[in-house]
């Protein structure tokens, strides 16, 4: 356990930055993850096939592309970037904000698909019967969709987490890999086994990494059978 | 309080035209699956918008198409019951039954939750889920939830339909209740006779989309050959009577009305209660003279006043018993043996035991108690 948990400096700074880089793209693409899902799951517009291929577009283009498409869009000289940086002062080239977007970027397919799914789940007679009883559409998805897409938006959410603890290929293309900044797990690793005598380290790191993914895992599977049983839909 | 309805709707190949309007208590819209019952239930709660047409409730209009009128469902302040209830499952009976009272303007509110509770004998349930309740559990609290949004009018979607023939017995005087003792006008969809012809003080008949035929329920339910085909062996004459006075030692109740004293078993209304009776046509001979030597028990005397073809080998006979209209289904043949005509004077007999809970209104639990 000591041996697992002496980390120097620098691979605590990793584990950190993994963490916090993987909560933000989580937290930041659930509302538009919920709005695209459910655009997808009930809208009837022209163009929906193309919206549906862009959104899987980060699923299946090797992460690279998908990096370096990020680095072309919100670079510093990249159109959206420019725009983001001159009026919001915010950046996301080399910085930790950066490695979130890319993160996010490639989890957002798996979130949008296990919300779609659960929003075409939902009994629409129920929120017809909300709308008799003088809830406006607003309140009906507060009060009668939300809770009952539940289930779904925490599947959504583990996966989008799970995903951006794991992203490598974006985020050092997009970010590169400086320890403190954009250095998260999956590079730190990478980069001890570049180097000689980095075994040990690149171990260490993999069974912490381990061990968040699990962690996240058994906390989706607990919070969902308690969403679900206090539902207990017939 | 009134309800208009004047629409034009097309669904596929299906059409809806229909017209109608009633200011009863509780308006039956009654016709086989298919006819358009539901479509026309779900447009009066805005659940549907109709090509073309207007509906009004209490002067209020909903809907005009001509005008680009179509108020939306949570501003009508409409009620519904739902055929599946559809409770929210993710709250409690006691979250259901506070979700409407929530959006409705304080100045409007007037259902008690105290009141409802009570008129629905729902009080046990509160804490439970609605997984947890049974078929007229379920259908009792969905009454409730409708009741506490304090509606204009309540609509009822064959509210019994998914319900086996107990459950149906345990709702039924609720919903007696809900229309006796509360002053929300209610628009009930039915396939059912015995529901009408119990439940309902006004009848609007639909087949294929189109209004066959509206009114007071007594003169609606005349038309047995509106009915439609699976319901035309339950078809027959509706009596608002008065119950008289129990025969103990029978075990019968004795009823008044237009037509005369009719003796059917033992109910639990107290001597005084209004029952409303239904004669199926089919129980019902016809004798040119006063029979003798007879089991039947009631023998009401009238006067001929409609002979119609009936289905296959019959013909339906109305005669006018001192104001009272009896409905009779008798073979042509028969028709043909005794002579009968417009004008005739003849007798209308039916058995005590024809009768059972289906056709007499009281008598269920709910009235013993109260």
């Amino acid at each position: 356990m000591n041996w697992l948990l002496d980390l120097t400096p620098d691979e605590w700074n990793a584990v950190r930055l993994s963490i916090k880089v993987a909560t933000v793209a989580m937290l930041a693409s659930l509302p538009p993850g919920i709005a695209i899902a459910l655009l997808l799951a009930r809208g009837k517009f022209w163009g929906k096939t193309l919206l549906n291929g862009i959104v899987h577009l980060p699923l299946i283009l090797p992460p690279v592309v998908t990096g370096y498409l990020l680095l072309l869009t919100f670079g510093k000289r990249g159109p959206a970037g420019a725009f983001l940086a001159e009026h919001f002062g915010i950046v996301f080239s080399f910085r930790w904000t950066g490695a979130a977007l890319a993160c996010g970027v490639m989890g957002f397919p798996l979130m949008v698909r296990a919300i779609r799914l659960s929003i075409e789940a939902v009994d629409r007679k129920m929120e017809a019967a909300a709308g008799t009883l003088g809830a406006n559409p607003l309140w009906v998805f507060a009060t009668i969709t939300l809770p009952l897409i539940l289930p779904g938006l925490i599947a959504g959410a583990i996966l989008a987490f799970a995903k951006a603890m794991g992203e490598f290929g974006a985020t050092i293309t997009f970010v590169s890999n400086i320890p403190g900044e954009t250095q998260t797990l999956p590079s730190a690793i990478y980069t001890f086994t570049q180097v000689p005598g980095g075994d040990e380290g690149a171990l260490r790191l993999t069974l912490i990494s381990i061990i968040i993914s699990m962690a996240a895992l058994v906390a989706s599977e607990v919070l969902a059978r308690r969403v679900g049983r206090r539902m207990d839909i017939e | 309080m009134s309800v208009l309805v004047d629409i034009n709707h097309r669904l596929g190949d299906f059409a809806i035209d229909a017209r109608f309007e009633s200011a009863g208590r509780l308006t039956a819209l009654f016709g086989p699956s298919g006819s358009g019952k539901t479509t026309l239930i779900d447009m009066i709660a805005g659940l549907i918008r109709p090509d073309k047409g207007r509906i009004e409730v209490d002067n209020r209009v909903l809907v005009d198409t001509g005008a680009g009128i179509f108020v939306p469902r949570h501003k009508r302040r409409i009620g519904m019951v739902f055929q599946d209830a559809r409770l929210f499952p993710h709250m409690s009976v006691m979250s259901n039954l506070r979700y409407g009272r929530w959006f409705t303007p304080a100045a409007e509110r007037y259902a008690d939750m105290d009141a409802v509770v009570d008129l629905l004998g729902i009080g046990p349930l509160m804490n439970r889920r609605p997984a947890k309740l049974s078929g007229g559990e379920k259908q009792r609290v969905a009454i409730g939830r409708a009741l506490l949004a304090s509606p204009r009018l309540l609509l009822m979607d064959e509210p019994l339909a998914s319900l086996d023939e107990a459950r149906k017995a345990e709702i039924l005087p609720y919903i007696e209740r809900l229309r006796d003792e509360t002053k929300i006008p209610i628009v009930y969809v039915s396939h059912s006779v015995a529901e009408v012809a119990r439940l309902a003080s006004d009848v609007v008949m639909l087949a294929q989309g189109k209004v066959t035929a509206s009114g007071p329920t007594e003169a609606v339910m005349q038309r047995l050959d509106l009915l439609p085909a699976e319901e035309r062996g339950e078809g027959g004459a509706v009596l608002d009577t008065k119950m008289l006075r129990h025969d103990e030692a029978f075990g019968m109740s004795v009823l008044g009305s237009a037509a005369g004293e009719i003796r059917v078993p033992r109910l639990a209304a107290k001597p005084g209660a209004p029952v409303r009776l239904r004669i199926r046509a089919r129980d019902v001979m016809i004798a040119t003279e006063r029979p003798a030597g007879l089991s039947a028990l009631n023998i009401l005397p009238g006067t001929i006043i409609a002979i119609g073809p009936g289905e296959g080998p019959t013909v339906e006979v109305g005669i006018d018993c001192n104001g009272a209209t009896v409905l009779a289904r008798i073979t042509e043949q028969s028709r043909q043996a005794l002579k009968l005509r417009l004008g005739g004077k003849v007798f209308a007999v039916v058995k005590t035991v024809s009768f059972d809970r289906a056709n007499t209104g009281a008598g269920l639990p709910l009235e013993a108690d109260g």
